[in-house]
């Protein structure tokens, strides 16, 4: 049995707040690069150029991508031999938020509650945690930080089989137009498919935050993410909405068994920053 | 989009507003106002009460935007445009209190539109998530009201070559849409 104690994981968590709001991924960075280099809109190429300038004076002062800092989404894979010791695990994540948001000058925008008051917690906690078991001794943490000019525009239809891919198409395509310049594209779209309602969004979710160099093991899925990829980049939307040819950088399929009479599809688009950040404890 | 880029000054003068073509690229200095989503419902709820703005909203250009907070050394954070459409439902009452210019990111609903046309109101686009490129033309950050809204209070924001594009201009032109449309291939 190893031992994790709560002050690492806070300690985790809070440098994975600071690192996913201010240094773009590495992935991500070459990807625009790449479609710096095939746009052809003058005004996307200009707008690629300008995403990279901001991503270095970013990384330079440690100052956020942007300034929409987000609402911190944590994936914890747990090991079933670990043992949290010294207190609380969600806790010990919210420590850590608080820690990275507040210490490394990120903005706060979690309300405590979303109807009446909607009081601001001050401190960007709680997070949002999705915790699973796995095998193993190992805590894998993945911080991606989700802005709500992009989460906004998420979808979840509850299709039918005889919808089929054609169904599952349109759902992405039409929540891609919907979205247009309001999710800052270029974007990463996560889409899942299968399972109950919430499982296909949890894909989704899953999905957006994968990195860009990945793609669906399956590889029927892995091609629909290229095809899905080709119908996006056909809209004209291009980056921030003032046409060009790249509306979106990824296209990721996550999915999941599903019921004989279900066929639920979940988008989730991230900006084009698709902030995050990992360690493994 | 015009190769050219313009430079001109806020708070906007009617014949400069007027001026503005859809695909436009500026370079705003002076002064402009940062509100967003809690701002704009005080503001609203202010003049349903019969009661006079906390500014005087005449010519001003609103930026909608919630910064980071300033880390030292710094005048502000990251500083990036939010979704404009939030604040469709405020908008035209804000026009017909004078307001003279937008800057946001994103689609606005046919009413705001009509305002802008009816009152000569351009609305541009600042590159969303270019927070930090674009807190360098950011000189001074002085909050004039709501400060108990955070990063949600109204402030005046002194600019020198902020970098915007004209999405829809004061006849209705969308540059969102003939920006797109060569590129459109469904």
């Amino acid at each position: 049995m190893k031992e994790i104690h709560v002050t690492d994981i806070s300690a985790a968590v809070a440098r994975l707040c600071v690192d996913a709001c201010c240094r773009l991924p590495a992935d991500v960075r070459a990807a625009f690069a790449e479609r710096q280099r095939t746009e052809p809109s003058p005004v996307g190429r200009d707008i690629l150029g300008q995403l990279m300038q901001n991503a270095d004076i970013a990384a330079d002062e440690m100052m956020p991508i942007c300034q929409d800092t987000g609402l911190a989404v944590v994936f914890a894979d747990v090991g079933q031999e670990v043992h949290i010791i010294g207190g609380d695990f969600a806790e010990a994540v919210n420590e850590g938020v608080r820690r990275g948001y507040v210490d490394g000058y990120l903005r706060k925008s979690s309300v405590a509650e979303p109807l009446f008051e909607r009081k601001n917690t001050g401190d960007n906690t709680p997070a949002v945690l999705h915790v699973r078991l796995v095998p193993g001794d190992g805590l894998r943490l993945r911080l991606a930080p989700k802005g709500a000019g992009s989460e906004n525009k998420s979808v979840v239809k509850m299709l039918v089989p005889a919808d089929g891919i054609e169904g599952v198409r349109k759902v992405v395509l039409d929540a891609v137009l919907a979205a247009g310049p309001n999710s800052c594209p270029p974007m990463v779209v996560g889409v899942g498919l299968g399972g109950t309602m919430e499982l296909a969004a949890l894909c989704a979710k899953r999905a957006a935050a994968r990195d860009l160099a990945s793609r669906n093991a399956d590889p029927r899925y892995a091609a629909f993410e290229d095809e899905l990829l080709e119908l996006i980049n056909k809209t004209g939307i291009g980056p921030q909405g003032l046409g060009g040819r790249t509306t979106a950088l990824k296209v990721h399929v996550e999915w999941a068994p599903t019921h004989i009479a279900s066929l639920p599809v979940a988008v989730n688009i991230n900006c084009h920053a698709a902030r995050h950040a990992e360690a493994l404890l | 989009m015009n190769d050219d880029v313009k430079r001109i000054r806020a708070p906007f003068d009617e014949a400069t507003a007027r001026s503005l073509r859809a695909g436009d690229r500026v370079l705003i200095s002076g002064t402009i106002l940062a509100a967003r989503d809690a701002a704009h419902k005080r503001l609203i709820e202010t003049l349903a009460r019969g009661e006079k703005l906390p500014v005087d909203l005449r010519g001003q250009v609103v930026y909608y935007v919630g910064p980071s907070p300033a880390s030292p050394g710094h005048v502000i954070g990251s500083a990036g445009p939010t979704t404009s459409g939030r604040m469709d439902a405020y908008t035209p009452t804000l026009i017909a209190q004078g307001l003279r210019g937008m800057i946001g990111k994103g689609y606005r609903k046919p009413e705001v539109v009509e305002a802008m046309k009816a009152h000569g109101v351009p609305y541009l686009a600042a590159v969303g998530g270019a927070g930090a490129l674009i807190a360098r033309s950011i000189r001074k950050y002085t909050v004039l009201a709501y400060e108990d809204l955070g990063p949600e209070a109204v402030a005046a924001l002194e600019v020198e070559d902020f970098p915007a594009i004209v999405v829809i201009d004061s006849t209705g032109d969308n540059y969102y849409e003939t920006g797109q449309a060569p590129y459109r291939e469904l």
